[in-house]
């Protein structure tokens, strides 16, 4: 095994893909912790129809750079939906859902209307479920990667304490004048990027696991903000890497993988929780 | 005595209607006002507009001297999703001093030396690091408050903090936030414990569909809407 996998890794393109994979994972679970207590889980899976919506438009028009199309629209529709969300007057979650729904039909309905790939089902499904085989990433993908993840990493590290005070409690930031608004923004802006990112790896239906698990799997053990945090970095760095290597020498598609090994991880966490005492 | 707070014939509502209305009166700097009224009069929409969250409808609420909205502490009746929260104390309690940082991504030894000591002052400094949502109400509320303290020495609003305390917690809490009135910091509570508010208030606000008394303790104890109220409510 480890000859097959040393083997493997004389190709660059199989570094590159473990470095997005990593990558991916990485900034995927940061801002996770921050999406389940704000009750903003909604958030993250309606901006992943809404990027399948722009990828498929983007496929139509045949540009050849995709994220020009793709990246604005859904940070637009994460700007949107967080506006939505917050009106008391219409049904915050029935609009998302048929922003998100809505996508994902008219999406498919323009892939098959106008594709000229001869395989328009494996397009589909790579789109939804991520892409069958990494070792097709393209290199101005994988810096696109690192751009992408520098930004969301950098971004989180600078906001952190004000992302932890406006997830805790919103009216006392605002009442010592903290902007919460902005940092509402901020927040779905970045997890808007996150989308966008880890979209070509797991897929649109699968991101909002990415996004959700590690986190939920932290809290069940950790108690402190920060603690939660890098436990699910690392806990998503971890099943990243765990996923990329079983997809790698059992040809399973990565995305599916990565998501199976972080649900492990999750029941894992569960019995030990369960033993470890009275906490809840 | 330096006024803090004016309010003018402010109205209070939400789009679907007015909850209250008429509301006058003064804040002055080492006052202890307590907010008293019904379930529903709309105590809580008006801490929300003294903190600038919700504006008035009509009216004018006024900061005076310099004195600005963001130098209030606030401690919020709690909400749901605070609950199930990862969050230890110290991160808590820090988090008051955000305001203080600015632009500036994190805090500096200033701000965390100001929680370490508002925690000791507090006497919940061996709580640091336990976590928020496994301590007692009592305990949580003491954190609360030291947030608050770290986002401000000049005035602290209370929205119903006793709410779901033992009779001891409760008047542990009491006479903590009094001390904190006697080193001069500026309380508005609001409250349903009448007798807390007879004993601890210096004046009382009292609110229905309006403005029902404003004044002295002293003054609303001869007032007609105190008099009522003392004896509906049984107090002494
Ligand atoms: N977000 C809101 N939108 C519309 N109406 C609201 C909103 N919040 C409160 N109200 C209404 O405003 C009125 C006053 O509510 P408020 O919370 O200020 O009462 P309160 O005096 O704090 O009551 P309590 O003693 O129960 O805390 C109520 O009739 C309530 O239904
Ligand atoms: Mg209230």
């Amino acid at each position: 095994m480890a000859e097959k996998i040393q083997y493997y890794f004389q190709f660059p393109i199989v570094r590159y893909a473990l470095i997005v994979v990593l990558l991916v994972a990485l900034c995927s679970s940061l801002l996770g912790v921050t999406l389940v207590l704000k009750r903003f889980s909604f958030i993250g899976d309606g901006l992943s129809h809404v990027a399948f919506g722009a990828m498929a438009a983007a496929t139509v028009t045949g540009v050849t750079n995709q994220m020009i199309i793709i990246l604005p629209i859904t940070v637009i529709s994460a700007v949107l939906i967080l506006r939505t969300g917050r009106n008391t007057k219409i049904r915050g979650d029935a609009a998302i859902a048929m922003i998100s729904v809505g996508a994902l039909a008219v999406g498919y309905m323009l892939i098959n209307m106008f594709s000229k790939s001869a395989n328009i089902a494996g397009d589909v499904c790579s789109t939804l479920f991520g892409s069958t085989s990494i070792l097709t990433l393209k290199k101005e993908k994988v810096w696109l990667c690192i751009g992408l993840s520098a930004i969301v990493i950098f971004i989180f590290v600078l906001f952190y304490n004000k992302i932890f005070a406006v997830t805790f409690d919103e009216n006392f930031s605002k009442a010592t004048g903290i902007d919460a608004d902005t940092y509402n923004l901020i927040i779905a802006i970045t997890t808007a990027l996150i989308i966008v990112l880890a979209m070509s790896l797991v897929g649109s239906l699968l991101i909002s696991a990415l996004i959700i698990f590690p986190s939920i799997t932290a809290m069940r053990i950790f108690r402190s903000f920060k603690s939660v945090i890098i436990c699910s970095a690392v806990i998503s760095v971890i099943c990243a890497g765990i996923g990329f290597f079983v997809s790698l020498l059992y040809g399973t598609p990565v995305g599916a993988t990565i998501v199976t090994a972080n649900i492990a991880v999750f029941f894992i966490f569960c019995i030990i929780s369960s033993f470890s005492g009275t906490k809840k | 005595m330096s006024k803090q707070i004016i309010c003018r014939n402010a109205t209070l509502g939400y789009e679907d209607g007015i909850v209250t209305e008429n509301l006058d009166f003064t804040v002055n700097s080492g006052d202890y006002l307590c907010i008293l009224g019904e379930n529903g009069s709309g105590k809580s929409t008006l801490i929300k507009a003294l903190l600038g969250l919700r504006p008035q409808l009509s009216g004018e609420i006024k900061w005076c001297d310099g004195f600005k909205a963001k130098e209030i502490g606030y401690l919020p009746q709690q909400t749901p999703v605070q609950r199930d929260f990862p969050a230890s104390v110290r991160e808590i309690v820090l988090s008051g001093c955000l305001a203080k940082c600015g632009l500036r991504p994190f805090y500096n030894k200033a701000e965390k030396e100001l929680a370490e000591s508002t925690m000791k002052q507090l006497h919940i400094e061996e709580l640091a690091g336990r976590c928020y949502r496994e301590l007692s109400g009592g305990q949580q509320q003491r954190v609360l408050l030291a947030r608050a303290l770290c986002a401000t020495r000049k005035m602290l609003l209370l929205d119903e903090p006793v709410t779901g305390l033992d009779p001891k917690a409760q008047s542990d809490l009491y006479e903590l936030i009094a001390k904190l009135n006697r080193d001069g910091i500026t309380i508005i509570m609001v409250s349903h414990d009448l007798n807390a508010a007879l004993k601890y208030a210096s004046h009382i606000l009292h609110i229905g569909k309006k403005q029902l008394f404003f004044g002295t303790k002293e003054n609303y104890l001869t007032s007609k809407t105190g008099m009522n109220f003392i004896e509906t409510e049984g107090g002494e």
